[in-house]
Formats: structure tokens, C-alpha cells, sequence
């Protein structure tokens, strides 16, 4: 193919770029497609940070350094991939809405659910200070509130019902039970899940279960029904005993490491059908990331290892503040290399931050929302309400429809609608915005009181986090591609839920 | 692709589809047709114009006054009767490639 000269003024579009393994990279706004560079991209991308340039200016600046063919090359190259546009002025993107999410789309044609998170109970035999259940920024009353303390199970078969008719042509439908503290319903998991599995197989699907649980109920025949309907069991747990004790307590004060502990132990030991995963909660007095990691992947023997910073209003002790968040940083990464070192050499080192970002850039996920809730994800409160996930399962201000009269569509796409990332203007012009869109809507509803706000907070964060795995994807896409394979390989089971 | 590599899936896609897109066109158009040639006719332009700036000259005004020429020839606007550049002078601009700086170079035409 021939290339035409370049015929008016060029300037960027939008794009990081970072090097690794020596070599420079791109990674592409909002296609989220990842490219090696050489000289001549690299020397023209780096030109346009100045500014737009004319063609005659380019070459000039450019030549004899590169030849004028390859300069003319190069540019018809970087404005195919939209790394560059030609002229001054850009387009703004169109606003797409989810297939079945356009107002006046189909009503038979909705967005399938892939995953329904089940709050079981909203009662919890620990008393976690930060917890959003249970703490200073609850949205429901769990207390003195009106919702039952615990599913019945009719309203469990319904939800299962409603679960399978929303998963519509899914082969597969992920139901993760929650709570309060899950366990505390089991009778409800004992009946749910084999109802669930017989309805799937008349329907010609199947269903993937998993929970969350404090571990402190694990008992010897909990883990074997755990095991043997191989249940994918995530544990709330923040780290040593100094460290989950300082907010983690029981009603009475008493920390609750010397009892969940064991029982850890008991259910690595006896559920060997699925991995099993730790997930961290991260507080202002709790950030020594690295310290908690080998504690729990190496002395206890998780799997993985998951952090997440404390949801909270600002104000609160715990809640993680500037700093916190670039010592946090710095933490990550350090752990970060510690991964790079392991997948360099193919071994599994279970740090699942990393793993789900690198996941992700790999796919090159570009995303409208920050996440399922809404669109793939909901949850059920108690008494069979439907929300946007299970963190605002209960709430009446955050509800979709029940589980028995189904999704009110209009306040479906009414959300999707203002909750797009083409309309938050503070994401507008962040490169981070393919893989953050924002972030966590109940993180935004504590801090702003608004789901559909940016969570400014911590936009450092999450640009220094993915420049962060950009440049391990990089170094592994140059050093050791085969480990980068298992990402094409059948889709990653159910991602956790927090 | 020579200068740029794709490393993620969807720079792949992104590759595959400016190469099927090449594809697709030499299959079902053959080669690329013609951009469309301006002008299509008067009435389908709607241009200001300009005469003379606020202090009577030219020098203020916002566009040269040599893009009058190609206002007439691309928009077909008054005031200039522009060579009949669909039979008797194709070449008529081919060696202005930018009105502003290479206006001189337009020469007149004569039947």
C-alpha cells in the first residue's frame, strides 16, 4: 500500500505512554490498546506533547534522523491505530448506551445477568468498626430498620428464578451469597443451592456459586458442604492478629484472629475443589501491604491475596488520606515487582491485584461503567428487593425492582444513562479512564453522596496503580508472553465480591 | 503494521481490522472512487462573504482575500467567474497547494 503525504497539521489524541523492558509503549484512550513503539512513533508522539504541528514542521524537525518516507510512514500508521488525528478540532465520542439499555429498545431484549450477589442476613456476629454495613456510614438500617434480618427460603427460590429468567442465552449464572455475616444463614445455602442446580439443568444451564465469610463459623461440616458443592469461598481477613484485631472484634471487643485463624486452616486444608482467596481491607492504621501478604499467602496459605481500601466518609480515623494513599502506592508496587519477578519465571505468586488488572489490559477492557452493578450484577436484599449491587442491596433509593415482579426497566436505563463515563467531566480528560470509569458508585455515594460522582479522592492512585501494571504487562508481553496466554484461555471464573 | 507492534488483544483487533478493512474494499468496490468533486452547485453553499474590513481595507479581515478565488472555485461563490475545471482547465490550481501562501501561482485562462 502506497502512503499518501501528510496533509494537514497533526496532533495528539489520547494516550499514555511509558517504557518498559528498555522499549517505549503506548497505550491507546478509549480503545485501551496497547503498542511497542519504535524510534520514529516514539520521536513523533514525543514531538506532539509540544502541541500540533504542521507536516513541513514535523519533517523538518524530524529529518535526517528519519527519512521522509518513513516519517510519511509513520504518521498514516499512528493515525490509523487513532494514536494521532489529523486537523485541530476533536470529535467528541459518541454516548453508547448497553444493547437493551437505548430507551425504546426491545423489552425482550434486556442485558443479561451474569452474576446475582444474595445478602442472606444483614446480621453479623462481628463488629467491624469501618464495615458499610454495620459502621458510621450504613446506608441501611439494619438495626431498627424495617427489612428482615434474615432470607427465608421462598425468597430465596424466587430469587433463583429471577436469576435464571434475567441470565437469559448465558449458559452460565454466578450466584455469590453475602451478608452481614453469610454463614449466619446457612440454612438458606443449604436449600439454595441445590435448587438452583436442578432449575439450571432444566433449563439447560448451569450455576457457579461462591461467597464471602468471615471464617469464624467454618465448622468441620460447613467446609465439607462448602467442598462438595464446590463452593468458591472468598475471607474477609485484614492480616496478623495485631492487625485483624484492631478492627475486626467481636460484639464484646475481643478480636476475632484466634477464632477465624484455625478454622482458615481447617477449610485450606479440607476445600481443595476451588482456590481460595483472602480480601484485605485497607485502613489508615493498617497499610504495610507486604507485612499482611506474606502473613497470609505464605503462613496461613491463601491462594490469593486481594487489598481494597476502607469505603468511608473522609472525616472517619481510618479512612486513608493523601498520604496514605502514596505510602499505599509505594507498597503496591514494591509487591507489584515481587509479581513480576514470579510470572517472569511462570510461578504463581497470588498477589490478585495485579492478576485482575493485567486481566483486564490484556483484554483491553475499555469501559462505560466502572463495574457490573446494574447492568450484569445485582443484588437482593433480604427481603427480595432487587439493587445495584449488594452494597446497596436494602436501599430504597438505590432499588431496581424484586425479585417477583422483576427489573423495572425505565429506572434501569435511567441509571445507565447518568451514570455513562461520557458524562462525567472529570474523567474526560484521564487516561485511566478505560479501566477506573470513575470507580466504585458506593465508594462515591459515602464520600460525595453521590453514585454518579468521580471518586476523586484517589485519582493518583489509580493512574500510578495502572501506569504500574501497564509496565509489568509490557515487560511480560516483551520477556514472557506464554504467561500472558491464560488470559485468553476460557473467561476468568467469578471475580470476588467485597 | 512496520513502526507500530500490537501487544494487547485489542491492538490486535485493531491490526486485523485496518487489514480486512483494505480487504473489503479491493473485493466488493474495487479501487477507492473519487472523493467528490466541489462544486456541486451554487445554490447548495451558503458563504458570508467579505468586502472590506471595519477600517475599509483588507488587511483586518479574518480569511485573505486570496481565498475569494477558492471560495468561488470550491464554493462557487461570487464574485470571480472561476475556469471551467471539470473539461477545459483541470490544472487550473495544481500548482497552488496552499491558497494563502501560493495564490500567485494561479494564472488566468484564456478560452
Amino acid at each position: 500500500m502506497t502512503t499518501a503525504p501528510i496533509a494537514t497539521t497533526i496532533r495528539r489524541r489520547e494516550f499514555h505512554s511509558f517504557t518498559s523492558a528498555g522499549k517505549p509503549f503506548a497505550y491507546l484512550v478509549p480503545s485501551a490498546a496497547v503498542f511497542e513503539l519504535d524510534d520514529a512513533s516514539a520521536a513523533i508522539l514525543a514531538l506532539l506533547e509540544n502541541g500540533p504541528i504542521a507536516p513541513a514542521e514535523l519533517i523538518g524537525q524530524l529529518t535526517p534522523r528519519f527519512s521522509e518516507i518513513e516519517l510519511h510512514e509513520t504518521v498514516d500508521e499512528l493515525l490509523r491505530v487513532q494514536a494521532i488525528a489529523a486537523g485541530l478540532d476533536a470529535p467528541p465520542l459518541p454516548k453508547l448506551l448497553p444493547i437493551g439499555a437505548q430507551v425504546g429498545a426491545e423489552p425482550g431484549m434486556p442485558i443479561p445477568l451474569t452474576t446475582m450477589v444474595l445478602n442472606v442476613t444483614n446480621q453479623c456476629n462481628l463488629s467491624c468498626t469501618y464495615c458499610y454495613e454495620y459502621g458510621e456510614d450504613k446506608i441501611v438500617d439494619t438495626e431498627n430498620g424495617k427489612k428482615a434480618k434474615f432470607m427465608t427460603e421462598e425468597t430465596a427460590r424466587e430469587s433463583v428464578d429471577f436469576m435464571l429468567r434475567e441470565a437469559g442465552p448465558n449458559r452460565t449464572a454466578h450466584l455469590t451469597f453475602f451478608g452481614g455475616e453469610t454463614l449466619m444463614n446457612l440454612p438458606v445455602l443449604k436449600f439454595a443451592i441445590p435448587y438452583a442446580r436442578e432449575r439450571a439443568a432444566a433449563l439447560g444451564k448451569q450455576v457457579d456459586f461462591s461467597l464471602t465469610t468471615n471464617a469464624t463459623l467454618l465448622r468441620p461440616e460447613v467446609i465439607a458442604f462448602l467442598a462438595e458443592n464446590r463452593v468458591g469461598v472468598t475471607i474477609s481477613i485484614d492480616g496478623p492478629k495485631d492487625v485483624q484485631d484492631q478492627f475486626r472484634v467481636f460484639h464484646n471487643g475481643m478480636g476475632s484472629y484466634e477464632i477465624a485463624v484455625p478454622k482458615i486452616r481447617e477449610l485450606l486444608t479440607r476445600h481443595r475443589s476451588r482456590p481460595i482467596g483472602a480480601r484485605v481491607t485497607l485502613t489508615s492504621q493498617n497499610l504495610d501491604i507486604r507485612k499482611i501478604f506474606r502473613h497470609l499467602r505464605d503462613e496461613i496459605g491463601f491462594y490469593e491475596v486481594g487489598f481494597a481500601p476502607v469505603t468511608t466518609a473522609s472525616n472517619r480515623e481510618y479512612a486513608i488520606a493523601d498520604a496514605g494513599f502514596d505510602y499505599m502506592l509505594d507498597q503496591f508496587r514494591s509487591l507489584a515487582a515481587e509479581f513480576l519477578e514470579y510470572a517472569l519465571e511462570d510461578r504463581h505468586h497470588g498477589f490478585s491485584n495485579v492478576k485482575d488488572t493485567l486481566e483486564e489490559i490484556h483484554k483491553g477492557v475499555s469501559k462505560a461503567y466502572p463495574c457490573g452493578a446494574g447492568l450484569g450484577l445485582m443484588g437482593v436484599s433480604t427481603d427480595g428487593d432487587v439493587a445495584l449491587c449488594h452494597r446497596f442491596a436494602g436501599s430504597d433509593s438505590h432499588k431496581l425492582g424484586t425479585v417477583r415482579d422483576g427489573i423495572d426497566r425505565l429506572v434501569q436505563i435511567d441509571f445507565l444513562n447518568k451514570h455513562h463515563i461520557a458524562d462525567k467531566t472529570d474523567c474526560s480528560q484521564c487516561w485511566a479512564r478505560p479501566l477506573c470509569s470513575g470507580g466504585c458508585y458506593h465508594e462515591a455515594h459515602t464520600r460525595y453522596g453521590d453514585t454518579a460522582h468521580a471518586n476523586l479522592h484517589y485519582c493518583e492512585w489509580i493512574r500510578g496503580w495502572t501506569d504500574t501494571c501497564l509496565k509489568i504487562y509490557a515487560e511480560l508481553a516483551v520477556k514472557n508472553p506464554r504467561y500472558l496466554q491464560q488470559f485468553d484461555e476460557e473467561e476468568h471464573e467469578a471475580s470476588q465480591v467485597n | 503494521m512496520k513502526h507500530l507492534r500490537s501487544i494487547n488483544r485489542k491492538a490486535g483487533r485493531i491490526e486485523a481490522n485496518m487489514k480486512s478493512a483494505g480487504d473489503v474494499v479491493a473485493l466488493q468496490q474495487g479501487p477507492t472512487p473519487p472523493a467528490p468533486h466541489f462544486p456541486l452547485g451554487c445554490t447548495l453553499v451558503f458563504s458570508p462573504g467579505w468586502e472590506a474590513d471595519r477600517s475599509g481595507g483588507t488587511a483586518g479581515l479574518c480569511t485573505p482575500v486570496e481565498r475569494d478565488l477558492f471560495d468561488c472555485h470550491e464554493g462557487c461563490y461570487w464574485p470571480a467567474q472561476v475556469p471551467d475545471q471539470l473539461n477545459h482547465a483541470p490544472n487550473w490550481t495544481s500548482k497552488c497547494a496552499s491558497a494563502q501562501k501560493d495564490w500567485r501561482k494561479i494564472d488566468l485562462v484564456f478560452p
